[in-house]
């Protein structure tokens, strides 16, 4: 349980049902009149950001989360499995809850699923993955200036721009956060 | 711990007060002018404790307790009390303490400019707290307008004063009335109407309701208002004055619902300052205003943190 002078950015809250977090935060406190906290609180399930203006004395209940480390296993259906490292126990998201994620799992990553009442919500990646070239154009000395890219397509089926000189079997490092290439690994 | 954590809390806290030098130089020149301008103006700067048995009761203020004393909320009570016994013109710049207030315009601790003049209401006093800005912008090199965050507030032609309910009626969608009855009068000012204070001059919003003036005295005419305003600048509330109530019947009435307005909270409830009631008839009719010195040199550092005008915030220490 949270009280209104608990509130701040980062904190989690669950307000009908739902896991909110708080996006940005403001205290205001108009003349000698009483504590206002305002919020942008973003549906940790949905997604879905709104705005609200609390006062002292209003109450929160913390919400039932869970991060857990797990091990993507395979997908089928729109629908992805996986497990946890330590319990071996299997849950599933769907590919709207998986979203973005999807272009950077490969059988056995290691991510972390959030859970909320023991249900999984979210999908948080590593910052960096490194995923094998499957089809590209050859490279062709001479024919580039520097700065140049060309389209790619890695192990997962997601395309995106690398150097000229990255050829088919090699693989590279992917910033999840940006979905842009890092480097070639090497080896 | 080790030397290399030792090392790189000593790294950070430089970075972070070398970051406020400038400001802290600057607020300190700010302070030095205020006090020129009261003691030119045949002001005596007071000092009273800080260490106080009863704070005034208001609903929404919240004092930090100490050994059986409370740290002052505001030095409101003492220096009335001073008014009382024959200091017509005082000042003080001290530090207040409010619990559960920190955001980037508040801080639990923070200094307060007070002043009260004997024999003046609230529309004088708001010529004189103009005088004061303008006197300080002056002599901080800054004499027409203050420029924060991208934006200018003239100071040299007529400062906006607009009454509350007007104000409602601009900027709100709901009446000051309306507001009131359904309890969101703080609410619409804070989401509505106070960002809409202070930007092309400072503004003064005036006559507040009876019911959020627990010190003020009311307008002859119309009891349902107060005597009451507040100075705002880019929409940033830089102090609160009034004429101020002297009746001690009529006080100890309003802090008697005060408390309990805090009670229906759950609220602490602060024993009655039984010595200032006693004293309260013997005021003389005055004027006072109260006004937070490290918002006033956040707008003249042009700093969007209340964090970047104090040496420590209570978070550093």
């Amino acid at each position: 349980m949270y009280n209104a002078s608990d509130l701040r950015k980062g904190l989690k809250l669950q307000l009908d049902g739902e896991p909110y977090i708080i996006t940005e935060f403001q205290f205001k406190k108009p003349g000698k009149g009483q504590s206002l906290y305002r919020c942008k609180l973003k549906n940790m399930i949905t997604g879905l950001t709104m705005d609200r203006t609390y006062r002292s004395g209003d109450t929160f209940e913390s919400p039932d989360l869970d991060e857990r480390t797990m091990q993507y296993l395979y997908s089928q259906e729109n629908e992805f499995c996986f497990m946890d490292v330590e319990n071996y126990e299997q849950t599933f998201l769907n590919e709207e809850q998986v979203g973005e994620a999807k272009n950077y799992l490969l059988d056995n990553l290691e991510v972390d699923i959030l859970l909320f009442k023991g249900k999984a919500i979210g999908i948080t990646l590593p910052n960096f993955v490194d995923l094998a070239v499957t089809a590209a154009d050859p490279w062709v000395k001479g024919d580039s200036v520097a700065g140049d890219t060309k389209p790619v397509t890695v192990e997962t089926g997601y395309e995106l721009r690398v150097p000229p000189f990255i050829e088919e079997g090699q693989k590279i490092t992917i910033d999840t956060r940006t979905g842009e290439y890092v480097t070639r690994v090497k080896g | 711990m080790s030397h290399e954590s030792r090392d790189s809390l000593f790294i950070e806290e430089k970075r972070r007060l070398d970051h406020r030098k400038g400001r802290l130089m600057r607020r300190s020149r700010m302070i030095n002018s205020i006090r020129n301008f009261f003691l030119d103006h045949d002001y005596l700067e007071v000092e009273t404790p800080q260490l106080i048995p009863a704070p005034a009761p208001e609903t929404h203020i919240d004092a930090i307790k100490a050994e059986g004393f409370f740290l002052h909320t505001s030095p409101e009570l003492c220096m009335k009390r001073l008014l009382a016994a024959g200091f017509p013109r005082i000042f003080q710049i001290t530090k207040c303490f409010r619990n559960n207030e920190r955001g980037e315009f508040h801080l639990p601790e923070f200094t307060m400019l007070e002043w009260y003049h004997s024999g003046i209401e609230y529309r004088q006093l708001m010529e004189e707290c103009r005088e004061l800005i303008l006197n300080v912008s002056e002599q901080l090199g800054s004499p027409n307008k203050i420029r924060y965050r991208g934006r200018d507030c003239g100071l040299k032609s007529d400062w906006e004063k607009i009454s509350v309910s007007r104000a409602f009626e601009k900027y709100s969608h709901l009446s000051m009335k309306d507001s009131l009855d359904k309890g969101l009068f703080d609410v619409m000012m804070a989401t509505e109407i106070e960002i809409h204070l202070g930007t092309s001059t400072p503004t003064f919003l005036y006559d507040y309701p009876a019911s959020h003036a627990a010190l003020s005295r009311l307008k002859p005419g119309n009891r349902a208002l107060a005597e009451r305003f507040e100075l705002y600048a880019f929409g940033l509330e830089l102090a609160n004055g009034f004429s101020e109530l002297t009746d001690a019947g009529e006080q100890r009435r309003r802090f008697e619902k005060e408390r309990i307005s805090r009670q229906i909270l759950g609220n602490d409830i602060y024993p009655m300052p039984e010595k200032f009631l006693q004293i309260l008839d013997h005021m003389p009719q005055a004027s006072g205003i109260a006004l937070g010195l490290d918002r006033l040199a956040m707008l003249y550092t042009d700093s969007t943190k209340i964090d970047d005008v104090v040496a420590f915030t209570p978070e550093e220490l």
